[in-house]
């Protein structure tokens, strides 16, 4: 059953119509863990807030739970959880406050739901005396989390919960999502790290306003059309330089420690690339074929 | 190029807010024309140092010299041969790309033809022509922060710190903004970056990553793997991180 | 009404923790009565009066005698002549001065009718009002004291001149003033200010995306500062009464009832800023520029409406505070009871029904 069903929908602002959302469709299955990949600007917070019934869009359709998001919005308004990008909890109320009014306000207790948060809370219960705005940004999070969790909703959209938070607290975000997913809720989650795609069931790509690509994340790496060649050297800068100026170039690009290359349609010839960079003087030269990333996909896509 | 010269050097810096130690007795240098990743988890102490070594906060105790300049003493000294850019506060969006540029290049005092062949130079090389009349508060994203790191250097500094300067941007403009990195760092300017990708940790010279306000590692992308004995810098990272107590 | 109870408690929580917000909730209106009160008796103590004696009799040296008496006033005598007079009102020293006529103590005793002249510098109004008030009192005790045994009475007619501001208003009207002030500025600037802030700390956003009715996010916003005002209403009226002396003369239960009315009608307008702003600075610049301003200009608090040109008078119509300026001094000062009053009443409850409607029309259940 599809949880979530977007038709062609598209999103202006202002006078001068800037478009935010342009003609996007995509539906996600109950249970789904999907994930809208994209920098800032690409239009997903737009998105997330036309299917949470704050904003309506200008063309097209969009239902949640089958309800629609413009008739049916009190019905979606009870169902759905929703993580705004910024924090937006009371800072000057404690944890234990914040929860407790985001449950009543959605007419539940928090003993009643205490199962779904249970994971996430017992992290952070320690220090449930303390006011929101004193907390650090993994714990905000995380009570940000429990709050948009405690109504029990058959929908979790969380736009952006790993912006701004370090490593660790982001893997740790992950695996709550994962643990989540498990209760048969189906989350929504979007995110500008192209790292964190893998995590999700199927993603979908997006930049402009504009959907590059849905699929799941191994069959967009899968359908990654040219041989990708990792390059590294003793002297990262000047390679990077030299890939640029190579004849056979269709594209190269720094990633992590090395440079990734790929080749016009006739040209994938490595002893030549070898003399070629060895005459532009560097030194310790690896190369090797490898598998594509999202990264290297999104990147592909844009060009 | 990286050459011998230290610009930054630390020893035994410390801040502490009552008995809060923010900072705890950091000890590193820095080259001139290095790319300097300074890595930690929220809540590490990066912000603080940060701070010192800009000249805004005075230490507790510890010495450290920037561009030649003592933290203590020549704060005015340090301000005026650093550059400064960070995701939170960069350029003033309801001014114009020529007045952004203008008002920065003034207040590090530029004079007046300096400023204008700067400016010129800089809207070329950024592709900015027709956009340099509009309010950068209608630039993408991207563009925004190549202009304020740009900007940043208008003044030619001997150092510039980068406060998650790539924060949010799409994987190309990303790369277009760290080759504008190391061309600055072939100039031989100093970059003393932060961030929370750790593919970009990889672009560094060297890395130091902070765990509850001390300096744990300083060593090469490469040397850090080897040593933890792992694939990536996420790895190192979370290793490390893992066991930090304290967060912001 | 279980999710409704939450919020208000929530609002609680929110005002009780922020310190700056209850220091303008509690400490500015008692700042405001004190300073008021005590910058008015101060002010007269010692007071610099100039004498200008023509009639040299026994009656006038009598009576200046018991004003340099009293600890009110200090006397310097000159005689001058009108010019002289002002340049003196000019300098700012003196703060009034007395004329004795001629024949001031000759009228007395066969007219049985004399004139004093009293000239007050009103562009300090309280102060000329209250000087005005002591000499007047002093100079009833002088003709009382003559009068004592005495089969047709001596009168004696100060004739005052407010030089600057002859229209001047009430001693007292400073509490009724004060009162729309504040409450004006807890009830607008407040309630306006805590929903924007809301939308700009994007918590608006969560509750819109929940089951609880915007419109009561809204008034459950209202609550809170309608108590708290009347708190403050309570303090106001228990600081003029026992420190300030100045008691209700009218029906303190009609006072609360449309003190109650001013501040709903307070709240919608509060309520109808935060929703045509998104924030928190907008929120007050337009609840300083647009309400605090003209209640302190038009009210007719600080500055005689009679004395405006005509398009301004209309504008002061169209400020709520007007009209409870005028309510407040009604019931407080001359005591009068709605009778007197349901015209102002009116306007208020229509101001009130007015805003509620727009604000409610103009209300957004989605962002933007």
């Amino acid at each position: 059953m599809e949880a979530v069903s977007v038709k062609s929908i598209t999103k202006t602002y202002g006078k001068e119509k800037t478009l935010a959302v342009d003609n996007v469709s995509f539906s996600v299955e109950k249970g789904e863990l999907f994930g809208l990949i994209g920098p800032d600007g690409a239009g997903k917070t737009s998105i997330f807030r036309i299917l949470t019934t704050l904003l309506l869009a200008d063309q097209g359709s969009s239902s949640v739970d089958g309800f629609d998001v413009v008739k049916d919005f009190k019905e979606i308004r009870n169902t759905v959880g929703y993580m705004p990008g910024r924090f937006s909890l009371y800072q000057d109320l404690t944890i234990e406050e914040n929860l407790h009014f985001f449950a009543t306000i959605f007419g539940t207790t928090i003993e009643a739901n205490y199962h779904l948060i249970e994971d996430i809370y017992v992290q952070i219960e320690p220090f449930k005396k303390r006011r929101a705005g004193k907390l650090s940004g993994g714990m905000k999070q995380k009570l940000a989390l429990c709050c948009a969790l405690i109504h029990k909703p058959t929908t979790l959209f969380l736009d952006e919960p790993t912006t701004g938070v370090d490593p660790v607290s982001r893997k740790e975000f992950w695996e709550m999502l994962r643990r989540l997913k498990e209760q048969n809720i189906t989350i929504i989650v979007s995110t500008p790290y192209m790292d964190e795609a893998s995590k999700c069931d199927r993603i979908a790509l997006i930049q402009n306003g504009k959907i590059l690509s849905i699929d799941t994340p191994e069959n967009i790496i899968h359908a990654y059309p040219d041989q990708l060649y990792a390059i590294k050297a003793n002297e990262m800068y000047l390679l990077l330089k030299s890939l640029e100026c190579y004849p056979d170039r269709l594209n190269s690009y720094a990633f992590g420690e090395y440079a990734h290359l790929t080749f016009k349609d006739y040209g994938a010839d490595l002893t030549k690339l070898k003399g070629y960079l060895r005459e532009k003087g560097l030194s310790g030269v690896e190369l090797n074929a490898i598998e594509a990333t999202i990264e290297d996909s999104f990147i592909k896509l844009l060009n | 190029m990286v050459s011998e010269e230290k610009v930054i050097v630390c020893d035994k810096l410390t801040k502490r807010f009552g008995d809060f130690i923010a900072t705890n007795e950091i000890t590193f240098e820095v080259n001139k024309g290095e790319i300097f990743g300074f890595l930690g988890a929220n809540g590490a102490g990066k912000t603080t140092a940060m701070r010192m070594l800009c000249g805004l906060s005075s230490p507790t105790s510890g010495n450290a010299t920037i561009a030649g300049f003592d933290v203590y003493r020549q704060t005015e000294d340090i301000k005026r041969n650093i550059g400064y850019m960070s995701q939170k506060f960069s350029l003033y969006e309801n001014l114009t790309v020529l007045e952004n540029i203008e008002f920065f290049g003034g207040i590090y005092g530029l004079s007046d033809q300096q400023l204008k062949t700067k400016t010129a130079e800089l809207v070329d090389r950024l592709g900015l022509k027709s956009e340099a009349k509009k309010l950068v508060g209608s630039l993408p994203l991207g563009w925004k922060q190549k202009l304020s790191f740009s900007v940043a250097v208008l003044h030619e500094p001997k150092i510039v710190f980068l406060d998650e300067p790539t924060g949010g941007v799409d994987p190309v403009t990303r790369r277009q903004f760290w080759d504008m990195i190391y061309e600055a760092a072939e100039r031989g300017i100093t970059v003393f970056v932060t961030t929370h990708y750790m593919d970009e940790a990889e672009y560094c010279n060297r890395i130091s990553i902070m765990v509850d306000g001390k300096m744990e590692v300083l060593d090469t992308p490469a040397n850090l793997k080897n040593t933890f004995n792992v694939g990536s810098m996420d790895e190192v990272f979370y290793q490390l991180a893992r066991g930090a107590k304290r967060a912001d | 009404m279980k999710q409704f109870i939450a919020f208000v408690r929530k609002e609680f929580y929110h005002v009780l923790r922020d310190r700056r917000t209850l220091l303008i909730l509690f400490g500015m209106p008692i700042v405001q009565i004190l300073l008021f009160g005590f910058a008015l008796t101060n002010e007269v103590k010692d007071s610099k009066i100039l004498v200008v004696d023509y009639a040299k009799d026994h009656a006038s040296g009598q009576l200046i005698a018991k004003i340099g008496a009293s600890r009110y006033f200090k006397i310097q005598k000159a005689s001058l002549t009108r010019q002289e007079i002002l340049s003196t009102f000019q300098q700012g020293e003196i703060k009034a001065v007395v004329v004795f006529p001629g024949n001031f103590n000759e009228n007395l005793l066969h007219a049985n009718k004399a004139q004093i002249q009293v000239i007050t510098d009103a562009t300090d109004i309280n102060t000329a009002n209250m000087v005005t008030n002591y000499l007047s009192s002093i100079i009833l005790d002088y003709q009382n004291q003559m009068n004592e045994n005495l089969a047709i009475p001596y009168q004696i007619i100060p004739e005052t001149r407010m030089l600057y501001n002859p229209q001047l208003k009430g001693a007292h009207g400073f509490v009724p003033g004060v009162m729309a002030l504040v409450l004006m500025l807890v009830s607008v600037m407040m309630t306006a200010i805590s929903i924007v802030r809301e939308k700009e700390m994007g918590t608006m956003e969560i509750l819109l995306v929940s089951p609880f009715k915007p419109v009561l996010v809204i008034f459950a916003k209202a609550i809170p500062y309608l108590i708290l005002s009347l708190i403050n209403v309570v303090a106001i009226l228990l600081l003029s009464v026992f420190v300030l002396d100045l008691p209700v003369k009218g029906s303190v239960l009609l006072l609360f009832a449309e003190s109650t009315l001013f501040i709903i009608t307070c709240l919608t307008l509060g309520i109808f800023i935060s929703i045509k702003t998104d924030s928190q600075q907008v929120a007050m610049l337009i609840s300083l520029m647009g309400m605090l301003l003209p209640t302190m200009m038009f009210s007719g608090f600080l500055f005689p409406i009679e004395n405006m040109p005509v398009p301004l008078q209309v504008i002061s119509n169209l400020i709520p505070s007007k009209w409870f300026y005028i309510i407040v001094k009604s019931i407080m000062i001359k005591g009068l009871g709605i009778a007197a009053l349901w015209k102002e009443t009116l306007i208020l409850l229509g101001m009130t029904a007015f805003l509620l409607v727009i604000s409610l029309k103009s209300f957004k259940i989605r962002l933007q």
